[in-house]
């Protein structure tokens, strides 16, 4: 594969054809903010924190889903990019009805890292507080809509990885919600595995065990490399052959 | 079937034509059949039977006749005679007097000499009220599949590329990338299957051209798909037509079941070694499924969301082959081109906006209706000249081209020439052809708060600035335009408006705040006479301070 050579903030790196910005950055420690995007999972570029400046493209194009190539320039922070950032994760918190104080993810959720991140100090837009369910019919896992943030990380790692596709979005722009295969029940869902993979990928409290308390629900990631690794290397295939 | 015998049917066509003394067509297209004209076909056929006049006469349903504002339209043929507002009685009086009598039905008589007339060009819209929407042998009359079968015969696929390309057609769907090197693209594509889509999917408020040439002329668009599945290798087309269009469905249906009985698509066509089949797909009511990728998802049987580009559809698209999508209208163009040469489309039009365009005319003006007028035609021109201005003289404020992602043209730029460029520099678009015509009643601030809602509702809510962004910028407009905002609110809008455009998935989002933009660009008075000063929106009564000791 050819080697591609490009510029990031000013700096010269050198990357694989056929790589994402994204990764490219990631590798070289330089920080761009995520939401939608999991290791492991396909990429949608639908949160649009990662967008980057790309010298002679007049559009911000994300990080993520933007393949390098030969001789870009790119810039990952800039005044409007924060600014946009910021505006972007403001935007979620106006939209759901987000209380760390309260919520079992507390210190352990992506959002409010993000918040940190992107130096939100205040929100200028008026909350929605808008009318959401929460489903806790599921024996092991709840699903509280109010803190979705629709990154859809459960939808496609049920769908890619378990298989299962339980989860789906339904309705339409600010009305947008998981929905738990034809819109019923978790608990009554028959494709559902219960592995709780979904609960692990979720950057939230949104989907979370029952029986935890404020600030006990920790997501471990991890497990996901090793599935694809193991997939990858087929090493799952040699044991049941044996 | 070959060049030969399509040559011949198309002659017998005409002797079959001619030997008709008259030729009544009636508008059967949607805003005539809404106003009746269905009761008037059928007065002007028991009429024609009662004084035995069926060998001499024939009564045909047409597509779009343009002036829909005057529905229902009936034209006689022969002597080239509108009439307009045609009832019952009116009906009657023509088969009575027009004829048998050869006297003319002043009352219902519309003006065909009106720059409304005069002005246009038709390319696209040639056929639209001239042949019958519903018969393969009248579109074979007049010339029809003659460029398909120039094309197969006669021509390389690479040169009915390059002819396109030549000819300086761009995309009529809004964004105006030239046709030609979007036709290349896929044809250099790798893919062991490539597909050819037509977007119908035409879902602008205001906006009825894909509309009437679908229900007018269907076998134009056949053929363009055609052409362009010969050009890039292609061998299945789909049509994505959305549901609220159900007439333009039916005749799709009919006439791709016409030509695949002529030989004309399917295998084989015109008994060359291509073949080529396209099948409709249907809409489920998303805006955003006009949007090319959300297009090609729901075509697959997904959720109708768009994807990051690149890879664009031209090289990775339904199910991951080169597609090659474009609009009606651009497909209807093909035909025309291939058949009379990429120099005389050149001709028309600027030095970068080649060929004609059509615009639906709405709003606030006199003739409301169908039109096809060269590019570079100055807008006044399409406004005063051809829409007749605004009904009852009130004064004429803005023009809204190109729906929710377009911009507003206010006073000051109606000698603009309508081309992509000349559009785009006052911050409109071209757009698929939407033209609505606002008078001094019209409140502009009211005007992007209906758009900015139109977005809102359609967002997919894929992209967080869509989602959230559109439906806070629609808070704001609604709180300004209830008089509760203050210049702070301002500053949030204009903000939100530039991060949803330049920070949104796809052109949805990215287009969406144009509307505002381009009201607060011309019309900025109208939205700061509705602000709050901040004393009385902070509920306390201003301290006088004074200085003076």
């Amino acid at each position: 594969m050819a080697v591609k050579t490009l510029t990031i903030n000013g700096e010269q790196y050198s990357a694989q054809e056929g790589e994402s910005i994204l990764s490219v950055a990631r590798q070289h420690n330089i920080p761009i903010p995520t939401l939608c995007h999991l290791e492991g999972l396909s990429t949608v570029g639908a949160c649009r924190l990662c967008v980057v400046q790309i010298e002679g493209i007049p559009k911000l194009l994300p990080a993520c889903t933007t393949k390098v190539e030969e001789g870009m320039v790119i810039h990952t922070a800039n005044e409007k990019l924060n600014k946009y950032r910021r505006m972007i994760i403001a935007l979620l918190a106006s939209e759901g009805n987000h209380v760390c104080a309260v919520c079992v993810a507390n210190n352990h959720c992506e959002l409010q890292d993000l918040a940190y991140q992107v130096g939100l100090v205040r929100v200028r837009y008026p909350y929605l507080f808008p009318k959401k369910t929460l489903d806790a019919t599921h024996n092991d896992y709840v699903m509280d809509h109010n803190r979705c943030v629709l990154c859809t990380r459960c939808v496609r790692v049920c769908d890619e990885v378990e298989g299962a596709h339980v989860w789906d979005v339904a309705g339409r722009g600010i009305n947008c919600e998981i929905i738990t295969g034809l819109d019923y029940a978790w608990g009554n869902s028959e494709t559902c595995t219960a592995c709780g993979k979904c609960v692990m990928v979720c950057p939230t409290g949104a989907l979370f065990e029952k029986g935890v308390n404020v600030s006990e629900m920790e997501k471990k990631k991890g497990f996901l490399k090793y599935i694809i690794t193991a997939r990858q290397k087929k090493e799952w295939v040699t044991i049941s052959n044996e | 079937m070959t060049l030969e015998d399509l040559q011949e049917l198309s002659e017998k066509e005409q002797q079959r034509q001619s030997e008709k003394k008259h030729r009544i067509l009636f508008c059967s297209a949607a805003g005539c059949v809404s106003c009746g004209s269905d009761k008037v076909s059928a007065a002007l056929k028991t009429k024609i039977k009662e004084h035995a006049l069926e060998k001499e006469c024939e009564v045909i349903g047409t597509g779009c006749l343009g002036l829909c504002g005057e529905g229902p339209l009936v034209k006689v043929q022969s002597d080239n005679t509108l009439y307009q507002n045609v009832d019952v009685r009116a009906a009657e009086q023509i088969v009575e007097s027009h004829i048998i009598n050869n006297t003319k039905v002043a009352a219902h008589l519309s003006d065909m000499s009106a720059p409304f007339f005069a002005s246009q060009t038709k390319i696209v819209l040639e056929n639209c009220g001239e042949i019958n929407s519903e018969s393969i042998d009248e579109y074979i009359g007049v010339r029809g599949y003659e460029g398909l079968a120039r094309a197969v015969n006669e021509m390389q696929p690479a040169e009915v590329t390059e002819e396109i390309r030549k000819s300086g057609l761009r995309g009529r769907g809004g964004a105006g990338y030239s046709t030609g090197l979007k036709w290349g693209i896929v044809s250099k594509a790798h893919g062991e299957q490539k597909y050819v889509v037509c977007n119908a999917d035409e879902g602008d408020p205001g906006a009825f051209m894909d509309r009437s040439v679908l229900e007018g002329d269907p076998h134009r668009v056949l053929e363009g798909m055609a052409i362009a599945g010969y050009a890039v290798g292609a061998t299945q087309g789909y049509v994505y037509c959305r549901a609220e269009y159900p007439l333009a469905i039916e005749r799709l249906k009919l006439a791709i079941k016409q030509a695949e009985k002529m030989g004309l698509l399917g295998n084989r066509i015109l008994e060359s070694q291509f073949n080529f089949r396209i099948d409709i797909r249907i809409g489920a009511g998303a805006f955003v499924c006009g949007e090319e990728t959300a297009l090609l998802q729901s075509i697959e049987g997904k959720r109708g969301n768009p994807k990051p580009r690149p890879p664009y559809p031209s090289e990775k698209g339904l199910w991951g082959m080169p597609t090659l999508i474009n609009n009606v209208e651009t497909f209807a163009n093909i035909a025309p081109i291939i058949r009379n040469g990429s120099e005389w489309f050149s001709k028309i039009g600027t030095e970068k906006s080649k060929g004609t365009k059509v615009f639906a005319l709405a709003g606030n003006i006199k003739n409301t209706g169908l039109i096809e007028v060269p590019m570079g035609i100055p807008l006044r021109k399409i406004i005063f000249d051809i829409g007749g201005g605004t009904p009852d003289g009130t004064e004429f404020k803005a023009a809204q081209t190109g729906g929710p992602s377009g911009g507003c043209i206010p006073t000051d730029h109606l000698d603009l020439p309508v081309d992509y460029e000349s559009l785009s520099k006052v911050g409109s678009i071209m757009g698929s052809g939407g033209l609505i015509v606002m008078d001094s009643t019209s409140k502009m601030v009211e005007v992007a708060k209906f758009f900015m809602q139109f977005c809102m509702d359609e967002s997919c809510g894929k992209c967080i600035p869509c989602r959230v962004g559109t439906r806070h910028i629609y808070g704001l407009l609604d709180k300004i335009s209830k008089k509760k905002a203050t210049q702070d609110d301002m500053v949030l809008l204009e903000e939100l408006c530039m991060m949803v455009k330049e920070t949104s998935l796809c052109g949805l989002g990215q287009s969406a705040p144009n509307p505002v933009l381009s009201t607060l660009r011309f019309f900025r008075n109208e939205y700061e006479e509705l602000l709050q000063p901040v004393e009385t929106y902070m509920g306390e009564p201003g301290v006088e301070v004074n200085f003076e000791k």
